[in-house]
Formats: structure tokens, sequence, C-alpha cells
């Protein structure tokens, strides 16, 4: 019967088709470089070039990585994150103006994310053997959560935020690995206890509750968010760990009472939170009265930022002023928390719609790897993964555009930040991954010993091995 | 260089524009064989598209199996002879104590495999085992349906569905 069912399935590796939208991936970006230095000539030189070149060179090793090592993975993930990639390039070069060193920095980190990427795919072959790591990536993700809080590790107080770490001249944020790290712990953990999870429990109405002892898990993703809010002050980190948990948790029940239990907690935490710390309430404030006078002139804890920001947006209007043309840098942070806004009003409606459709294809592309993969903890990885992509998404183009209150969480791809960029090159990663064994022909079933050569690398238990494990267990037996 | 005409700026500027719609435009055409659009199902169902232009595809896939399972039944190892009675809900197999079935078997894992429901049919996944689960004489490395009979392999242990 499984037979049966893969044989229907006609895989095509369609790396060609990856090539030619990487090529326009990379017409994008090099393009906005180019578009974004058109008044000003004299940036175009040699160096210019030279980084653009090294842009393309970059994400053309990840294409031939993806040939030799994971020729399934699915085409559309890469050109998407090099068009984003470099689109936040050619902003954050744009807004750095002739003094700047932002954007020499972001190509730095995109050289070294996409050099870590190609290293994991290189290494890990396969997903699946993370879940060897179900229990250390929890303490790891532990540990990163906390460093930050460590007395000389910590880089302090950072737009009223302590989330970072300092070590030498440079500085990180922990919670982007970490984000990654409890992804494949929930994985892990779920793929293995779900049924525990799901079959106790009390049914009211509609809903199955679940039984108070399973919801421990749930109530310590919810304590450890609440600990980031107050501990490290930072809204966005502790929405994104628990919605993150929440989700994979739903996804790997299928009970809707999770979410409603979920989201209740949220709000309680949230309104309570409202109420107990300033920044939670100038926040709130700033949000929905934005344009009051005191509130926009508050400082710290003020609301210009967001209304520059829509100011910005607004010149912008439908077809945006032109890369180059306008006045971004007038918004703080324009380079990475703001950037969307920077983006709305040089690209326009036009261009930002165009840019969160991007995201959405990516985010979809992850979910549709997720629903391929034949194992239930790569399943739930990429699901939560992509989640926490589209989370990030919503969470900072939706404060931005004053949607929902303005919180710090970082843009995947765009915003300026090598801890953000690193991570969201190795969720990219994984996801490749993931689609490759989705995607690739099935690895064990014996009628498919002759295809399997080249994908076989990809799953350690091969047709081939399974039948001398078996003599092997039958002799110890007898 | 000298300046370049606000013409051609205007052109690069709308052009730019474009060219990002353009991607986008070729990321989605390339992407409509694998969002099925037109074309079989992937499991090789026909879509309800399909069904809808030719009634006679929903007779030609008669609904699978007749018999259900509702026993799980060990038929060799330490406890051999142990009969589960199945319901609507997974089965957890291992050494772990709130398995649903405790196997005493020094070659199983804590929590080694899962049986689980899925439309009228038992389906067995291995939940990364030390020493791997056999269906028949191949070893699991993603979920697969269990027929009436099928030997399942944990360690020393062999359980049978019957019905």
């Amino acid at each position: 019967m499984s037979t049966a069912l893969t044989d229907s399935v006609v895989v095509k590796p369609r790396r060609n088709i990856e090539l030619v939208l990487l090529v326009l991936a990379l017409l994008v970006g090099i393009g906005a470089s180019v578009l974004s230095s058109v008044n000003n000539p004299g940036s175009l030189n040699g160096s210019f070039w030279f980084q653009s070149s090294l842009l393309a060179v970059a994400s053309l090793a990840m294409h031939i990585t993806l040939r030799i090592r994971a020729q399934y993975a699915d085409p559309f993930i890469l050109p998407v994150a090099v068009a984003l990639n470099g689109l936040g390039l050619a902003m954050i070069h744009r807004l750095d103006g002739s003094k700047g060193t932002a954007g020499d920095n972001q190509l730095r980190w995109t050289l070294i994310a996409v050099a870590c990427t190609i290293v994991l795919i290189w290494v890990l072959r396969d997903h699946r053997r993370l879940r060897g790591f179900t229990y250390i990536s929890l303490a790891v993700s532990a540990v990163l959560l906390v460093l930050p809080m460590v007395p000389g590790l910590t880089a302090g107080d950072i737009n009223g935020a302590q989330l970072w770490i300092q070590i030498g001249p440079f500085t990180f944020q922990p919670a982007e690995i970490a984000k990654i790290t409890l992804a494949i712990f929930f994985a892990g953990y779920l793929s293995v206890n779900r049924d525990l999870i799901l079959l106790a429990g009390r049914k009211i109405g509609p809903l199955q509750l679940p039984r108070f002892r399973d919801m421990g898990p749930m109530l310590a993703a919810w304590a450890v968010s609440i600990g980031i809010l107050v501990l490290q002050r930072d809204m966005g980190t502790s929405f994104m760990f628990f919605s993150l948990f929440m989700v994979m948790i739903y996804v790997a029940t299928g009970r809707v009472s999770w979410v409603v239990i979920g989201l209740i907690l949220i709000a309680v935490a949230g309104t309570v939170a409202a109420q107990l710390f300033t920044h939670v309430k100038f926040r709130m404030e700033s949000w929905y009265d934005a344009f009051d006078p005191v509130i926009y002139n508050r400082d710290p804890g003020g609301s210009s930022q967001i209304v520059n920001g829509l100011f910005g947006m607004a010149d912008g209007g439908i077809f945006g002023t032109g890369l180059g043309q306008g006045q971004p840098y007038l918004v703080p942070y324009a380079n990475s928390d703001m950037i969307i806004a920077s983006f709305g009003e040089e690209l326009g409606l036009i261009g930002l719609a165009g840019m969160i459709l991007l995201y959405l294809l990516l985010i979809t592309r992850g979910f549709r790897a997720a629903l391929g993969a034949r194992d239930s903890f790569g399943k739930l990885m990429g699901v939560g993964l992509s989640f926490v992509m589209a989370v990030q998404c919503f969470v900072v183009i939706g404060g931005v555009t004053r949607l929902i209150p303005l919180t710090g969480l970082t843009t995947p791809f765009l915003a300026a930040g090598g801890s953000s960029l690193l991570a969201n090159w190795i969720v990219v990663g994984l996801l490749l991954m993931i689609s490759n064994t989705a995607r690739g022909p099935v690895d064990t079933s014996p009628l498919h010993h002759g295809d399997d050569d080249s994908a076989g690398a990809s799953a350690p238990p091969s047709g081939d091995t399974a039948p001398i494990r078996d003599t092997h267990v039958t002799q110890e037996v007898s | 260089m000298s300046e370049l005409s606000d013409l051609t700026v205007t052109a690069l500027r709308f052009g730019f524009l474009l060219l990002i719609w353009v991607l986008i435009f070729s990321i989605v055409a390339a992407m409509r064989r694998d969002l099925m659009i037109g074309g079989t199902a992937k499991t090789g169902a026909p879509t309800a598209r399909q069904l809808r232009k030719h009634p006679e595809l929903a007779q030609a896939q008669p609904p699978a199996p007749k018999q259900h399972a509702r026993l799980l039944m060990v038929t060799e190892g330490p406890l051999a002879g142990t009969q589960v009675e199945l319901a609507a809900s997974p089965v957890l197999l291992g050494r772990a104590q709130e398995a649903t079935l405790v196997l005493e078997d020094d070659y199983a894992s804590g929590r080694h495999a899962r049986l689980f429901p899925q439309g009228s049919r038992w389906f067995i996944e291995d939940l990364g085992s030390t020493n791997g689960t056999y269906l028949g004489d191949q070893q699991l490395t993603r979920a697969l349906p269990v027929e009436l009979g099928v030997p399942i392999r944990i360690g020393k242990t062999v359980i049978e569905l019957r019905p």
C-alpha cells in the first residue's frame, strides 16, 4: 500500500527553477542597491560591485550545496530569503549614507550566516538527527535565555530591554538562537509525549480540556515568557516564545482548548503587565493614543517613533518616493526596528505589499515542507520554525503600522542585526532540510533501492541495512 | 558619471517595483504544480475539483478496508499472549510506565513507538527508539499504515493487529 502511494509521486529536484528564481532574486537585491545610489553615482564604484558580487557568490554557494546535499529541497525558499536579505542590505547601506558602517556589518553577517547554513546542511544532512538533541536543546535554550542577565556578559540595557550579550566588540541577541533550540526541544518532546497529553481530559462543550498536570509544560512556558517580560523587559520576545509553544502543542494534539487556554493566559498576563510595568504601559499608550501631543513628546516611551514611521509611509503613498529619494532616516532605528516603515516610504504600498507577499511565500513554503514531512518531529519543527517567522513579521509589521503595540522583534532578513540574520538563515537551512526529506523519494521502501543513492545519504537507516539489523536482533533472541 | 535625468529615475523606480512583482509572480507560477492546480493530488486521490468534473472517479475509489482492527495482540516476546483492546485513542508502546502497553523488553526504548488511528486505519510510528521498529521486515522511518495480521517487531516483542 505504501509503495502504491509513493509510486504516484513524481519527484523532480527542481534545482534549475531555483537557479532561475535565484538570479531574479539577486537582481532585486542588487538592483535595490544600485537604485538607492542613483543620486550619488560616485558610490557605484569597485567596492560596491565587489560587495554585491559577494552576496551573489554566497547565494550561489548555497544553491550548489543544495544541488549536492539536498537536491530535493524546496526550490522557492532560498530565492525568497536572498531577495529579502538583498533588499535589507540595500536599505541599510542607503540609510548609512557616506559614513555609517551598519551596511558593511550587515553584509559581513550575511556572509557568516550563509556560511554557517551551508556548513549546517553539509554536516547535519538530515533534520531527524536533531531529535537526539531534544533535551540538550532545552538546556541550551535555558542558558541562552539567561545569558543576557549574567554580569560580565550582559550588554546592559539597550533601548530599554536587556536582551543582548557582549563579547569583545560584538553584541549578540541570544534569544534569536533560542527560538531555534526551543523549537527543536518542543518538537522532540511533543512528538513523543503528545499521546499522554492527548488522551486524558474532561470534555466541556465542544472543548476537550487537558488534565491539569499535563498543563505543566504550558504553564512553564508561560512562566518563562513572563520572566522574559519582567526581567529582560521585552514584550515581543516574550510573546514569540509563548506563541511558539502554543502553536506547537496545538499542532501536536489538534486540540483547540490549548489555543483557548493560551490566549486567556496571554490576555491575563498582558493586562496585568500593562498595569504593573511602566514600559508596557507606555507601549500600550503610544499605540492607542499615538497622536496625543503629550504621549508624542514623552521621553522615554513616547510615540514619536511610530508616528514618524506612519508619516514616512504616508509620504511614500502607493508608489513610494523611490529608493534613495525619501527621508526614512528621520525615524529613529530606521534600519532595524522601523525598516518596514523605511521600505513603506521608499517603495510605497506596492513595494511593501510585495515584500509582505515574499514573507507569506516563505512561510507557506515552510508549512508546506512540514505538511510533507514524513516524521512527526520534522513536521512539528517545520511548523514551529515557520510560525516563529510569521509571528515576527506580524509583531513587527503590525507594530510599525500601528495595528498592535510596537515591540522590539527583528524583521527577519531585513533588519540590521547579526544574530537575527544568523538565526533566520539557520531556520531557512532547517526548513530546506525538512523539505528535502519531505519531497525526496521515500528512502526505505524496498522498491526504491535504485533511486535511493543520492537521497539515501540523508536517511541513516536505509533499506539496505534494515534486513541485516533484523537478523541481528533475531540472533540475540535465539 | 553625470546625474541621471528625472525621466530615467522615474522609469527605474517603477521598473524596480515591477521587478519585485515579477519575482513574486515567477515564484507563484513555478509553484502552481506544487499547489496541485489542475493536476492530480500527490496521494493519487482525485481532487475535489476533479470529482466535480468526473463523478465516476468517486466510485472508482472504494472505501478501503472493511474490517476494522479491534485488538492488539502480542504474539512473541516476554508478553506473548497479551491482548489490548483498541479504542479511538493512540497507543503508546514502550518500557515506560505510562505506555499503554508496557513492554518488559530490554531491547525496547522507554517510549518506543506509537500506534494511532487515522480515518479507518491504524498507523505505526517510531518515536526515535534506539533499536528501531520493524513493520513486516522493513524498518520504520516514518509513519506507515498497519494492515491486520502484519507483525510489528519491537526488540524481542512482536505484536499484530487483529479484528
